[in-house]
């Protein structure tokens, strides 16, 4: 053990072990942080045997919360009347069945398939009522009008989930998710259903076409470049200012340090 | 260490070493010496070095010095090469990478390379300046103050009361001239904070289309959207001000204050989306809750009761604007806003202001 006691006196030692640490805190919460698949789904026709299978999933899987027919309990809403959007969307984004009754269900990877999911939309969908599922048309961001969709976006979303979909903080542990895993299905699905605490936007109030220009900024903004090289998670000054600050005059600290400390390894003529 | 703290007894040998005096300046006295007085040794009146270590440190500065060199033509390759102002904004940003990074280790490896020179290579000693007291030397201090006695004998300032008091008569306005100049800054807002472009009859229209909302189109319980004044979609500093939050309440839950009666249309609320504490736009709104938050600092506003602050720094309620419809269904404000909108401001109270 010697070398490591030579070792940690020596002067950058501290230096080292701070940044050492740092780089594992940062690789140990990449690591464990939870990440998604995203869910891709045909939109094809419900059947007769895709509303059987869906209830037949929705008694083992949903029914304890939402009831044996969908109706509601005190731990869950009712999905009378909510739609295949709303389940396409819950269900696809892994928030449902969800593991635990927080402020607010997270998105995780979806427990069921595609296939699943469409078979207990249409489930749900046959209890009546509420919005459909969009079709690939109706999502595609390559014919939405990005500059329109950033009009409408800043004026009514980005508020809470940030002005380059980064998403932000509500109050009591709620939060506007950030957008960048989101589907342009899964957006669409979520401004017609209003899911948790987001309000709703109904077609005749923002229009399917200004919806795909919506879809089609958010998806445009993902793909930009940063151009001042890290994004910082996209939330504006804040994390800016904070990274110019502690970086930058760190480092002039740690220059100022090495520039003052005391000449090493030189010895006095006389001793 | 030869005592130099004596200017009087100069040795000549040191004679040599201090420049001559100038006029003006101080006299060097030893606190003040930057030089390190030492006998020489016999290698010479610096450090020492370790040849070794020395060879070893001139490598690490040559090669820092070579990085600059070579960053140097990397950033004339780069410009010839990648110019920024060529194409589109991707070469841009890659051109601003290219350059940068090349300055960037331009400078930083002439500045290290000459750190390590000279904390590794020069052997002339450190030295050592002593702080000494700011203040002057006693006699100084005497000087100064004797003749400003004698000034103040001799102009007679002390002994003619009324040439004294009519100075400082003369000099008082003088300083109040500036704030007098001060009432220029205006003109002062007038009406133009208690108005908005809202008046009986304009259509709400939705931000960014301008497209009017009926009612039966805005029907979706917890639904939102941010609308303006008709006529004003595109006119920013009307918007700046009579942008409205346009909000689906349960009518059932809704508590109408008293004269509100006529304000909503079946559950469909407006309500200013400037924040009453400084302005920002408030439209975090929960459908869950029926909360309205403001994203600067945190003020809540509850929706269901006249935007009542529940929360945070926000003095006021957001003010309602009273809607109602057209002959053609479609949302119309009835009046302007009742109070002012935003924050507040100096005049505010007043009335007739």
């Amino acid at each position: 053990m010697k070398w490591i006691t030579a070792w940690r006196r020596r002067p950058w030692a501290g230096y080292a072990v701070v940044l050492a640490a740092l780089a594992i805190i940062g690789v140990a919460y990449a690591g464990v942080s939870p990440r998604t698949d995203q869910a891709q789904a045909s939109d094809a026709a419900a059947s007769q045997q895709d509303v059987a299978k869906g209830k037949a999933l929705f008694n083992q899987a949903c029914s304890s919360c939402h009831g044996a027919n969908a109706e509601g309990t005190k731990n869950a809403p009712s999905l009378l009347g909510v739609g295949a959007a709303s389940v396409d969307f819950q269900v696809s984004t892994g928030r449902m069945p969800a593991m635990n009754l927080g402020a607010q269900v997270p998105r995780k990877k979806p427990i069921f398939n595609e296939e699943q999911t469409r078979q207990l939309a249409a489930y749900i969908a046959s209890l009546g009522g509420g919005p459909g599922v969009p079709s690939k048309d109706q999502v595609n961001p390559d014919t939405g009008d990005a500059a329109m969709g950033g009009k409408l976006f800043r004026a009514n979303c980005a508020q809470c989930h940030n002005f380059a979909g980064s998403g932000g903080a509500l109050t009591g542990g709620k939060y506007a998710p950030p957008l960048d895993k989101a589907t342009p299905r899964q957006i669409y699905e979520a401004m017609i259903t209003g899911p948790q605490a987001m309000p709703v936007f109904n077609d005749t109030t923002v229009t399917p076409e200004q919806k795909r220009a919506i879809i089609a900024y958010v998806t445009q903004t993902r793909a930009e470049p940063n151009p001042g090289g890290s994004g910082l998670g996209r939330v504006g000054p804040v994390a800016e200012g904070l990274v110019g600050w502690l970086v930058g005059i760190g480092l002039m600290v740690v220059a100022a340090v090495w520039l003052t400390a005391k000449k090493p390894k030189k010895k006095q003529q006389n001793d | 260490m030869t005592d130099n703290n004596e200017n009087s007894d100069v040795t000549p040998e040191e004679e040599g070493r201090v420049p001559k005096r100038v006029i003006g300046t101080p006299p060097s006295v030893g606190t003040q010496e930057l030089l390190p007085r030492e006998e020489p040794g016999e290698g010479g009146s610096g450090y020492v070095l370790d040849e070794k270590k020395a060879r070893s440190a001139e490598r690490v500065a040559a090669f820092f010095f070579t990085l600059t060199f070579l960053a140097s033509i990397a950033f004339i390759f780069f410009y010839a090469v990648w110019p920024g102002h060529v194409g589109n904004i991707q070469r841009a940003t890659r051109s601003n990478y290219t350059l940068g990074i090349a300055l960037t280790l331009i400078f930083l490896g002439l500045a290290v390379g000459m750190t390590i020179w000279v904390r590794h290579l020069v052997t002339t000693k450190e030295i050592v300046q002593e702080r000494h007291a700011i203040s002057s030397t006693a006699e100084d201090r005497e000087a100064f103050n004797e003749f400003f006695q004698k000034g103040a004998q001799e102009s007679g300032l002390i002994q003619r009361k009324l040439l004294r008091r009519t100075l400082l008569l003369a000099s008082a306005p003088l300083g109040l001239l500036p704030l007098v100049l001060l009432r220029d800054l205006g003109p002062l807002p007038e009406k133009k904070l208690r108005h908005t472009k809202w008046k009986s009859g304009t259509r709400l229209v939705v931000d960014g289309t301008g497209q009017p909302l009926k009612a039966t189109d805005f029907n979706s319980p917890g639904g939102i959207i941010t609308v303006v004044p008709e006529g004003a979609e595109n006119n920013l500093d009307e918007i700046a001000t009579s942008a409205v939050l346009l909000l689906n309440l349960p009518v059932d839950q809704l508590k109408i204050k008293k004269g509100r009666e006529n304000w909503n249309v079946g559950g469909i609320v407006a309500y200013s989306k400037i924040c009453t504490h400084v302005g920002c736009p408030a439209a975090l709104y929960e459908q869950t809750t029926h909360h309205i938050l403001c994203p600067c600092h945190q003020s809540t506003f509850d929706a269901l009761d006249s935007a009542k602050v529940i929360f945070g720094p926000a003095a006021r309620p957001l003010p309602q604007l009273p809607i109602g419809v057209d002959s053609e269904g479609y949302l119309i404000a009835t009046s302007d806003f009742k109070e002012p909108v935003g924050p507040s401001f100096w005049e505010r109270g007043r009335p007739k202001a």
